[in-house]
This record gives C-alpha cells, sequence and structure tokens, in this order.
C-alpha cells in the first residue's frame, strides 16, 4: 500500500467527515484522486464504513457491556472459523478475536441490560454445542477505545504569544 | 533613586521583543484564537514524560556533568551522526545547554570583543540581534529578499562583510519565514565564508521539520565547514519539549573549551530530569526510526498546505514554506503596516498573529502565523482573517 493511501487513512480515522476538497490540500494530490483512492479502498474493503466513535455513558441509553472469554473444540477441517461464524452472527456480538493463551475466542458483547446479556449467555453462547466453556467480565468503565481517550482535558496550555 | 546609573545602557538599549505587545492584549481575550505562539501544539511523547517521571522516583536529583550526561551525549554523537552525517566526539564537542537559546549566548560571548560584527540575515529569530548585543558585537541585518525564497545569498554575503566581520548566523529552517536552505544554497555562502574566514553559527533547530523531499541539510557537513561551525539543535521543536528547556551546541574542542567555562561558572547543568528525557527521546527514535517525530511532521505537512493555500485564496501572496511551523504572508497589498494589520485582525476577529517586523525591520510588510495549532480552531482562524482581509 502506498503511503499516500496510509496518509488518507490516516486522516480519515482522525474525521471521516473532512471534505474532499480539504483532504486534497492536506495531502497536496487533485481532488479527484483522492476520491478514486477512497473509492478503490472501499472497494477492497480496506475502509468498511465511516463511523462515529461514540461514548455512550454520556447518552440516556441503557447499555451493558461484557467481555467474555469463549473456549470451543475446534473442529476437524474448519478450525476455528466456522465457530467463530456461529458466535459473530449474533446481533450482541460486537467484537470477536481469535487468542493465543488460555481461552480461544474473545468476545465484546453488547446488551440493554444485565439480565439481557445473562440469557444472551445462557441460553445462546453456553448452549453451542462446541462451546466447552465461557468466562464472563463485565465492563465498569471505558477509559480508553481505538486510541482515543475517553475523557480527555482539550485544554491548551501554551501561552498566547511567545517566545 | 535613579536607576539609570545603575544599569548597563548597552543592555537597557536593547528594545524588547516585538511579540510581547500583543501578548498582552491576547490576555485579555479569552476567546481569542492564537497564531502566534512559537511550539508545538503536541504535548511531549508520553514515554518521554515517563522517562523523567521515573528518573524523579528512583530520585536522580543531582548535578549532571557540567556538559550533560555522557549518555545523553552519546544519543546526541550517534543521532547527528546518522541523521546529518556530522562527527562529534561526545567527550569533547557537545555540550547540553538550557535550549539552543543558551547556545546563541555561549557562542556570542565566547566568540565576541567590542567592536565585532555579526552578520544576521533576517527576518529571523527575535534572540539573535539581543544576543549579539549582550556578547558585546554589533548585530550586522542582512536583508533577505521574498523573491529568492528568503535564503541568503553570496552576493548579500559579500556585500555585509567588512573587516570587522567575526562571524555568521545562520538562521535555517528559519523561523519566521520558513525558508530552508538547500545544498547548493549553502556551498555558494561556504565560498564566501571561506574566502572571509568567518565562523558560522548555525541554529538548526528547526532541522527535523523539513519537508522537502531532499530533507535538510547542515552547512557542518560540507567539506571545510565543521571546523568554522557552531551547531545549535535542541529537542524543543522536533520532540515538542520547549517546556524541558535542553539544547546542546556542538563545536570544535577549542571553541568548546570557551563555551563550556561559561556555561559551567553561569549554568553548571541542563536540568537532570530535562535530559533524561532528551535522551529517551533519542534512545527510542534510534529504535523506532524517530516515529513520532515523523508523526508530528506529517501532521504539521497537512496542515501547512491547508494554511498556505487558505492565504492564496484570500488573494494574499505567500511564500511557500517548506520548514519550521510557520506561514509568513504578504500583507502589503491592505496598504497597512504589520503592526497596524495585526492590531485590527486581533481587536475586530480575535486571531493573534505576530507582525512581521518582530523579526527585523524588513519583516515589515508580513505577519507570522504558526499553523502548530489544531485542525478545528485552524479552520475557525482561517476564516476570520479572510472576512477580516475582505472587508478591508
Amino acid at each position: 500500500m502506498q503511503n499516500l493511501q496510509i496518509e488518507l487513512l490516516e486522516l480519515l480515522q482522525q474525521d471521516c467527515r473532512m471534505p474532499l476538497e480539504k483532504l486534497s490540500v492536506m495531502l497536496g494530490v487533485p481532488m479527484a484522486d483522492v476520491g478514486a483512492m477512497m473509492d478503490d479502498m472501499e472497494k477492497q474493503g480496506v475502509i468498511l464504513r465511516y463511523s462515529p466513535v461514540i461514548n455512550w455513558d454520556k447518552t440516556d441509553r441503557e447499555r451493558v457491556e461484557a467481555m467474555i472469554e469463549v473456549r470451543v473444540t475446534p473442529q476437524r477441517g474448519e478450525g476455528f472459523d466456522a465457530i467463530a461464524k456461529r458466535i459473530y452472527r449474533f446481533d450482541e456480538v460486537k467484537t470477536v478475536y481469535l487468542m493465543s493463551g488460555a481461552y480461544d475466542l474473545l468476545l465484546l458483547v453488547e446488551a440493554h441490560t444485565l439480565k439481557e446479556l445473562g440469557y444472551f449467555v445462557s441460553t445462546k453462547l453456553s448452549v453451542l454445542e462446541t462451546v466447552t466453556g465461557t468466562a464472563t467480565h463485565f465492563v465498569l468503565k471505558r477509559y480508553k477505545s481505538d486510541g482515543i481517550i475517553f475523557e480527555d482535558e482539550k485544554t491548551d496550555k501554551r501561552l498566547a504569544v511567545n517566545p | 533613586m535613579d536607576y539609570d546609573r545603575y544599569v548597563n545602557p548597552h543592555i537597557a538599549g536593547v528594545p524588547k521583543s516585538g511579540i510581547r505587545k500583543f501578548f498582552d492584549i491576547v490576555q485579555t481575550m479569552p476567546s481569542a484564537i492564537s497564531l502566534g505562539v512559537g511550539e508545538p501544539d503536541f504535548v511531549t511523547p508520553y514515554h518521554i514524560r515517563n522517562a523523567a517521571i521515573e528518573s524523579l522516583l528512583d530520585g536522580e536529583t543531582q548535578y549532571t556533568s557540567n556538559w550533560g550526561k555522557l549518555s545523553l551525549r552519546n544519543e546526541i554523537a550517534g543521532y547527528l551522526q546518522g541523521r546529518y552525517g556530522l562527527r562529534y566526539d561526545p567527550t569533547l564537542e557537545i555540550l547540553v545547554t538550557v535550549g539552543a537559546s543558551e547556545g546563541i549566548d555561549l557562542a556570542m560571548r565566547a566568540l565576541l570583543t567590542p567592536g565585532d560584527e555579526v552578520l544576521v540575515p533576517e527576518p529571523s529569530y527575535v534572540s539573535y540581534r539581543p544576543g549579539v548585543v549582550f556578547g558585546g558585537g554589533l548585530p550586522v541585518p542582512i536583508k533577505t529578499e521574498e523573491s529568492r525564497n528568503f535564503v541568503l545569498t553570496a552576493e548579500e554575503l559579500e556585500a555585509a562583510i567588512t573587516p570587522r566581520t567575526k562571524a555568521l548566523i545562520l538562521p535555517y529552517p528559519n523561523n519566521p519565514t520558513g525558508a530552508i536552505i538547500t545544498r547548493e544554497a549553502l556551498e555558494k555562502v561556504r565560498d564566501v565564508i571561506l574566502r572571509h574566514d568567518l565562523i558560522v553559527l548555525s541554529d538548526e533547530i528547526y532541522s527535523e521539520l523539513c519537508y522537502a523531499p531532499e530533507g535538510h541539510v547542515s552547512i557542518a557537513s560540507l567539506p571545510g565547514m565543521w571546523e568554522r561551525t557552531i551547531y545549535l539543535n535542541g529537542f524543543s521543536k522536533a520532540f515538542a519539549m520547549t517546556g524541558w528547556r535542553v539544547g546542546y551546541v556542538c563545536a570544535p574542542a577549542p571553541l568548546m573549551d570557551v563555551m563550556v567555562k561559561i556555561h559551567q561558572y553561569t549554568i553548571m547543568c541542563a536540568s537532570t530530569q530535562g535530559q533524561v528525557a532528551a535522551e529517551e527521546a533519542l534512545r527510542q527514535g534510534r529504535e523506532d526510526d524517530y516515529a513520532d517525530v515523523a508523526a508530528m511532521r506529517q501532521s504539521y505537512d497537512h496542515r501547512r498546505r491547508l494554511m498556505y493555500n487558505a492565504f492564496r485564496e484570500m488573494g494574499l501572496s505567500c511564500f511557500e514554506p517548506l520548514g519550521a511551523f510557520y506561514v509568513f504572508p504578504s500583507i502589503k497589498s491592505t496598504g497597512m503596516t504589520s503592526e497596524a494589520f495585526c492590531e485590527g485582525l486581533l481587536r475586530e476577529k480575535e486571531v493573534a498573529c505576530v507582525p512581521g517586523t518582530a523579526f527585523g525591520q524588513c519583516g515589515e510588510g508580513h505577519i507570522r502565523c504558526c499553523y502548530a495549532t489544531a485542525l478545528d480552531k485552524l479552520d475557525i482562524a482561517l476564516t476570520r482573517i479572510g472576512e477580516y482581509v475582505k472587508a478591508l
């Protein structure tokens, strides 16, 4: 991948609503080229979505999150992929990683209430035939996510005119 | 009491920095956006801050060698060789100072005797001229031309030299113009420097912030120049470490001997934690190819293009800066003086810029705007400047 594409991705990651015109000026390339690069990367699946980072804690929405460690029995010819697919199709499951170490899959699961989340684990996840065990850890507070500090102070501490 | 009888008139006569006045006005305007700063908008990278915290927790609270920690000087030597092809012996030719600013003072005091002239290409940083005066010398400004990219030419240099000229300050990448000097241009001035047997004080504090693909070239790396160059650099701009006050001077040992004498009797040593932090900056940089610096440089470069483009769209003529983090647009088309323009802009639109005259009389007709400012604020500031210019 070219440096320019990476530079564009880094800018979009900071602010995906940045107008094409501004991106073009900042990168020093024509607007049409920026548009073409974005189209390309969308088609290649490099850019999956342009979505905001939300601090749900500041909204009224009821929400419970948990990290769930899952131990599974891998299947012949499929490895972990088939069971991962069975799991990630549930809407409650926001993130799935295959892990090295003491367990196999790590899920980030989201539900409206504690009861709903408990229901998911006990009636949907644990009962899958290849799942041999789960450990659920509730998220108490998010400090930083995807490189963004949630309650970061943004004051400019510099003197207004210097030196 | 008549204090005038007591103070040194030579020092008292040096004008205060032209930047201060604006600082006082801006202080009364909480919603003003300032493009008047001369420092990065990044906070020092966390691993660097953390190294200083660890060192404090370990009780590293003592003086270091007058020269600075040897481990830091070793890192500096490696950095300069790897980055700019400069070879300095860390035991005899590298001195850690309280910012590159101390280096200017040391160099001037070490070199000058009354009546010595020092050439100062302008527009340039506000401390050079006073530094020369404090050292007992006579600053001789050389006006550099926008039409020649604000780069000192051999002809301009030649014309300013007298039998009393001892040294030349070489301020590239330049604050406030953002000009850089190419190898070709350096070679031309080198011939004049050699012919007239001058010493060069090369202030390369912005060397990491060079946006030209060929990168920064140090005059000390040119044949015949190492011997007659006092090289200044520091951590403030490249590593966003302005408040730590750590810089360094490199020079041949006979010059260094004299500078170290002044440093050891007046300063003792740069702050220990500042040195620890600086060492961490270079140590990590050596391992990850200066990723912190590269990320900051890229971010400045984006904003540089944005700002340069915005001024041209406003109809102001603007030199394309290729170094530091300033643009220096011309406001001559408005018919206003730099100072009147900046004062009006601040009062009417609450945007602070610095009049070009703060950097030498030849800065008249220009303003200095720093783009090391958050993008959202930069956008607002540029919109306001555009409105201000349109209404003139």
